[in-house]
């Protein structure tokens, strides 16, 4: 079983299914609009915001302010890349064209994950240049120290975000469940969970919070994370893989 | 061919499939039947490396499933005409499996003539009927030009036309020397497409005989007599030594026995016969005897059977 036949196939799968369309479009237009609504807003409203907050904008993380809600999007992507194999019934299928499952699963998460990476820099950059347009006089530049990175890394960051609702979605196989799950701790509870007190040292090691991080330039004020930039992406490639080794080990002792 | 040696599942408590051993031959029809819930389709997958076994082991061509390189070039199978992304049209569906195996694009044009979807090739799957999820299956069990083929419940959902092609199929198929094994709850199906029959009822092995062994062995002939004068007719056939069934119908079954023999009697004693009729027990009658039965026949089926096949297969 050559790989590269099997890669072929899976891009085959991906790019003749609707969802695969429709998720990717929304991450994208979500993003850069609802980055481009608050950019705007910021600019509007930055005289009456608290010196505090003057201080430490970020107008590249302002940009990227879409993010929360495009990533949803990419959960859904990731998600659906997978567990419509099983909602379908096409996993039998499947398996039994390729029963190297190893390279079954890896095939579609490597097709998945080069598909959601050209998605999330294109995303990236688009927030990124629209946001700074409606910023006007609190814009940065590309050329600008952190920026550039701040860019990358958030495409590397929602790429990432898609790759662990890829390995959730292959541990737990129905659709429903996994969005039922992802979705409401990526938008709610996570955030919750860094910004609250008492739980703030281990929220910030969750894959989302850990992950921004490299999406800002300017730090907080009272920035104290135990982690910077690369690190933050450290922590949440870490996730990934967790994420990935569970979902192989489950499909491979699993019936189909 | 297909080679299953105490072949096992289990779930928890419950067991599914409880030591199948049998060997499926290249050049015929095998039918492998058993009521519904018998093991039929858990065995099926556990064949395709699907399901994994509790206990024993299934070989395809000497190796194991997951061993096979390109697997739809050896093996084909349709397990569940649904199994398909309802979003993808038909040639998508099928391309993505050549692709995955290997296979050149212009097989998929090609399965998909044969099955007669070609029309209907960039549609999407979901609009599909029934019959014509089954044969995109099929059409995907074809694609690799395999030795083997295995159909789980081909049938079902057809409608005449349809049934009628998918036993042309299997015949041809099996005529060009390939091995070919289809399952069914349906006797009459059978009948009427394999010349080989493997039986599993509760998971276990209860028949695995030629069709024409098993019509022989299991259908039952009989005499089916009415008459308005029953007491009198039965003391006549007791006094002949000749054994008589009542049924509920009112209708009296002597087995084994001879039409004309009851009839000279009746004439002799002078009682009036309203029907004097050999019957034969329909198959579909021998197979729920067979099944409802399951544990004395399974004591008989590990007789010398087996052995003979397996000498057998390799002339065809």
């Amino acid at each position: 079983m050559a790989a590269t036949q099997v890669v072929r196939s899976e891009w085959t799968k991906i790019r003749s299914v609707a969802s695969t369309v429709w998720t990717l479009s929304l991450a994208v237009v979500v993003t850069v609009a609802l980055g481009m609504l608050i950019s705007a807003l910021s600019r509007s409203q930055f005289d009456r915001m608290p010196v505090r907050e003057r201080l430490s904008f970020d107008p590249t993380f302002v940009s990227f302010a879409g993010m929360t809600l495009g990533q949803l999007a990419m959960i859904v992507f990731g998600v659906l890349v997978v567990s419509n194999e099983y909602s379908t019934g096409m996993i039998r299928t499947s398996l039994a064209a390729v029963p190297q499952r190893g390279t079954f699963l890896f095939s579609k998460i490597a097709v998945a994950t080069g598909l959601a990476l050209v998605i999330g820099m294109v995303t990236s950059f688009a927030a990124f240049f629209l946001g700074q347009s409606v910023l006007g006089s609190l814009r940065t530049e590309i050329g600008e120290p952190g920026v550039l990175r701040a860019v990358i890394g958030g495409g590397l960051y929602m790429t990432l975000i898609a790759m662990f609702s890829m390995g959730v979605a292959t541990m737990l196989r129905s659709p429903m469940l996994s969005l039922g799950i992802l979705m409401p701790f990526f938008f709610l509870i996570s955030n919750i969970l860094a910004n609250v007190d008492a739980t703030k040292r281990i929220g910030r090691f969750l894959p989302d919070q850990a992950g921004s991080r490299i999406m800002q330039v300017v730090p907080r004020v009272d920035d104290d994370t135990p982690y910077g930039p690369w690190g933050g992406l450290g922590i949440m490639v870490l996730w990934v893989i967790a994420s990935l080794v569970g979902g192989y080990l489950a499909l491979r002792n699993r019936d189909a | 061919m297909i080679e299953l040696e105490g072949l096992s599942k289990r779930y928890g408590e419950k067991v599914a499939v409880s030591s199948l051993t049998f060997t499926v031959r290249p050049g015929i029809v095998t039918g492998f039947l058993g009521p519904n819930g018998a093991g039929k389709s858990t065995t099926m997958r556990m064949m395709l490396g699907l399901d994994r076994p509790t206990a024993g082991d299934v070989r395809i061509d000497g190796r194991h499933y997951a061993d096979l390189k390109d697997p739809l070039k050896y093996i084909g199978a349709l397990l569940d005409a649904k199994a398909v992304h309802g979003g993808r049209s038909a040639y998508n569906h099928l391309l993505c499996l050549a692709q995955s195996n290997g296979i050149p694009n212009s097989r998929v044009h090609e399965v998909l003539d044969t099955v007669g979807l070609s029309a209907v090739a960039k549609k999407k799957a979901k609009g599909f009927s029934l019959g014509m999820g089954q044969r995109l299956g099929i059409a995907g069990a074809l694609l690799g030009d395999p030795r083997i083929l295995m159909f789980d419940e081909p049938v079902n959902g057809l409608d005449p036309e349809g049934i009628h092609w998918i036993r042309n199929l299997m015949k041809s198929l099996a005529a060009q020397g390939r091995t070919v094994f289809v399952s069914s709850h349906l006797m009459s199906e059978m009948a009427l497409t394999a010349e080989h029959l493997v039986v599993i009822g509760q998971g276990r092995l209860l028949a695995d005989t030629s069709m024409a062994e098993f019509i022989r062995q299991n259908s039952r002939a009989y005499v089916r007599i009415r008459t308005p004068q029953r007491e009198r007719l039965l003391d006549v056939l007791h006094g002949a030594g000749i054994t008589v069934v009542e049924t509920g119908s009112g209708a009296l079954e002597v087995d084994a026995g001879k039409p004309e023999r009851i009839g000279e009697l009746a004439a002799q004693h002078q009682i009036v016969l309203h029907e004097l009729s050999p019957q034969q027990a329909s198959l579909e009658e021998a197979f729920m005897q067979l099944t409802a039965e399951s544990v004395e026949y399974h004591a008989h089926s590990d007789t010398a059977l087996p052995h003979q096949w397996g000498d057998g297969w390799e002339r065809g």
